[in-house]
């Protein structure tokens, strides 16, 4: 299921794609009537004229001035970007290390306060639940906050308690603070100087993958430098009733150094570009994280852990699949979620992201292929609706930032 | 921008400009306010023909691809070169730079069927 803002969610990739307006419910991928869950920052996103899509069963802004500009506010100067609508649950207790080593994949034992590291959870197929940040909470606070994608948050949880059910040797407390968290983040190369104007944090202290507790304009928060886009910045994780005093501010201080507030449309763009992946395409239950090329994030060695056996068996004989970049190199339209790849005629996967890459001004995609087939510099043909464009394999990411 | 009083709308968001015997026909700007950014057009070839309610191109934007419906029946006789090269145009000038293609016109009784200004706008405004 496509739950994306910025793709089409083709059930029939072929020619047809239907009419304009039309995508709001394709993008949406979801047929349920529930209604959508409001961020803190909600009324905020309305008085700054954003338009509004259902996401993961939340009302979101997918853009403001246009997902283009937004993008490039990013990566030449800052973006803020509400992220109220993910996940975050704290894992306590005696065994919360234990509890988190067995359900994900990643090795996390050598975490200290303050630290984090990306990894997986995982099902007893060897594929992937969720992708997650795990953070080991700062000094003199017992346990780790996880950040969940909010489509996935709800059966995350689900699944946590029941393997604290089936591991009932291990005494952890699980503790859902999604409903009270608000999350926003501020991304690219002026992100540092604009948050540093309103704390007394050294902020040069906080290293890429840390959090510590600060304040932000007087307001209590988690800084945490981390991100999705590529860039520099940070993501505050503060009670709901607080976020939009932190949002403000950060508007506020950075007004003159170009900062603009960013929507899920540019946010999909820039991860793209990073080569982050997105669970629901690159990640999913039926695909291995060395498939994904997230092997890195797998640790075979440091003990058992659920899906371990599958993982090692993949590994052991290489990965039937590989996700591989490309760019289109004739004509034809972005790649897009879904479109059949092919080699000499035969379909050998199909794409899980593309776009149009407002920084490299081509076309861009990720996809899952056939291992035969992967290789840089090897040639590729996208099925856009009906249509075969030529594309060669490319070295990933797509964009490094200027160190 | 309010539809312009000199074109038929349909509901699927194109406008038709009729001159003679030749209709041009284009996107309104409610289709690209709805689209976000454009980039990227195809468009059918001078020769082609198009048929009543049947899609003859595709508009992509950043975030989505979408078809292109023709309201009337008839044969392409030109299309709009610099919109396929800079599709942005759309965006920026949808009445006006932005046209997509011109069709010589099979059946004009068809256009009795298709939206005045007034009421292509309050369609809009609801959609």
């Amino acid at each position: 299921m496509c739950r994306r803002p910025d793709s089409v969610c083709l059930r029939n990739p072929v020619r047809r794609v239907g009419p304009i307006g039309d995508e709001r419910e394709r993008e949406l991928g979801e047929d349920n009537d529930a209604p959508l869950k409001r961020t803190a920052m909600y009324q905020r996103h309305k008085d700054l004229g954003a338009r509004l899509i259902p996401f993961a069963g939340w009302e979101m802004p997918v853009q403001y001035e246009g997902i283009i500009t937004e993008h490039r506010s990013v990566r030449t100067e800052a973006g803020l970007f509400d992220l109220g609508h993910m996940g975050q649950i704290e894992i306590t207790g005696p065994d919360a290390l234990a509890f988190l080593q067995y359900s994900t994949t990643n090795d996390l034992s050598g975490l200290k306060p303050g630290e984090a590291k990306y990894t997986l959870l995982s099902n007893e197929h060897g594929g992937v639940i969720d992708d997650l940040i795990v953070y080991r909470n700062p000094e003199g606070e017992d346990g780790y906050t996880v950040v969940m994608n909010a489509s996935n948050a709800p059966r995350d949880v689900a699944w946590w308690q029941e393997v604290r059910a089936r591991r009932d040797d291990l005494d952890v407390t699980l503790n859902d603070i999604s409903p009270n968290t608000g999350m926003i983040a501020i991304q690219g190369p002026n992100a540092e100087a604009i948050t540093q104007s309103l704390t007394s944090t050294p902020l040069g202290q906080i290293a890429y993958f840390t959090w510590q507790n600060g304040e932000i304009a007087g307001v209590s928060t988690k800084i945490a430098r981390t991100g999705y886009t590529g860039e520099d910045g940070f993501e505050f994780y503060a009670p709901n009733e607080s976020i939009d005093a932190i949002w403000t501010a950060l508007m506020d201080a950075g007004k003159d150094s170009g900062l603009v507030p960013v929507g899920l449309g540019a946010r999909d763009t820039l991860r793209l570009e990073a080569r982050m992946p997105l669970y629901g395409q690159e990640l999913g239950d039926d695909i291995s994280p060395y498939e994904a090329g997230l092997g890195w994030a797998v640790n075979l060695d440091k003990g058992d852990f659920i899906g371990r056996e599958h993982m090692a068996a993949v590994k052991a004989e290489g990965a039937k699949r590989r996700a591989v970049g490309f760019k289109l190199t004739g004509r034809g339209g972005a790649p897009r979620q879904h479109y059949p790849v092919q080699v000499d005629g035969e379909v050998v996967g199909e794409v899980t992201s593309g776009a149009m890459s407002p920084t490299l001004q081509e076309n861009i995609g990720l996809a899952l292929i056939k291992r035969s087939a992967a290789g840089v510099g090897k040639p590729l043909q996208i099925e856009v609706r009906g249509k075969l464009v030529d594309a060669v394999q490319v070295k990933t990411p797509f964009y490094k930032r200027p160190s | 921008m309010s539809a312009p009083e000199n074109r038929k709308y349909t509901k699927t968001h194109e406008w038709v400009l009729v001159e003679g015997d030749v209709a041009t026909l284009g996107l309104t700007d409610h289709a690209q306010q709805e689209l976000g950014d454009i980039t990227y057009l195809e468009l059918p070839d001078a020769g082609d023909s198009v048929s009543a309610g049947e899609p003859f191109g595709v508009v992509e934007s950043v975030k989505a691809a979408s078809d292109v419906y023709s309201p009337i029946d008839g044969e392409v006789i030109d299309r709009n070169e610099s919109a396929i090269d800079a599709p942005e145009v759309i965006n920026q000038s949808p009445y006006e730079g932005a046209w997509l293609i011109k069709v010589k016109l099979a059946d004009s009784s068809q256009l009795d069927n298709l939206l005045d200004p007034t009421a292509y706008n309050e369609y809009a405004d609801e959609a």
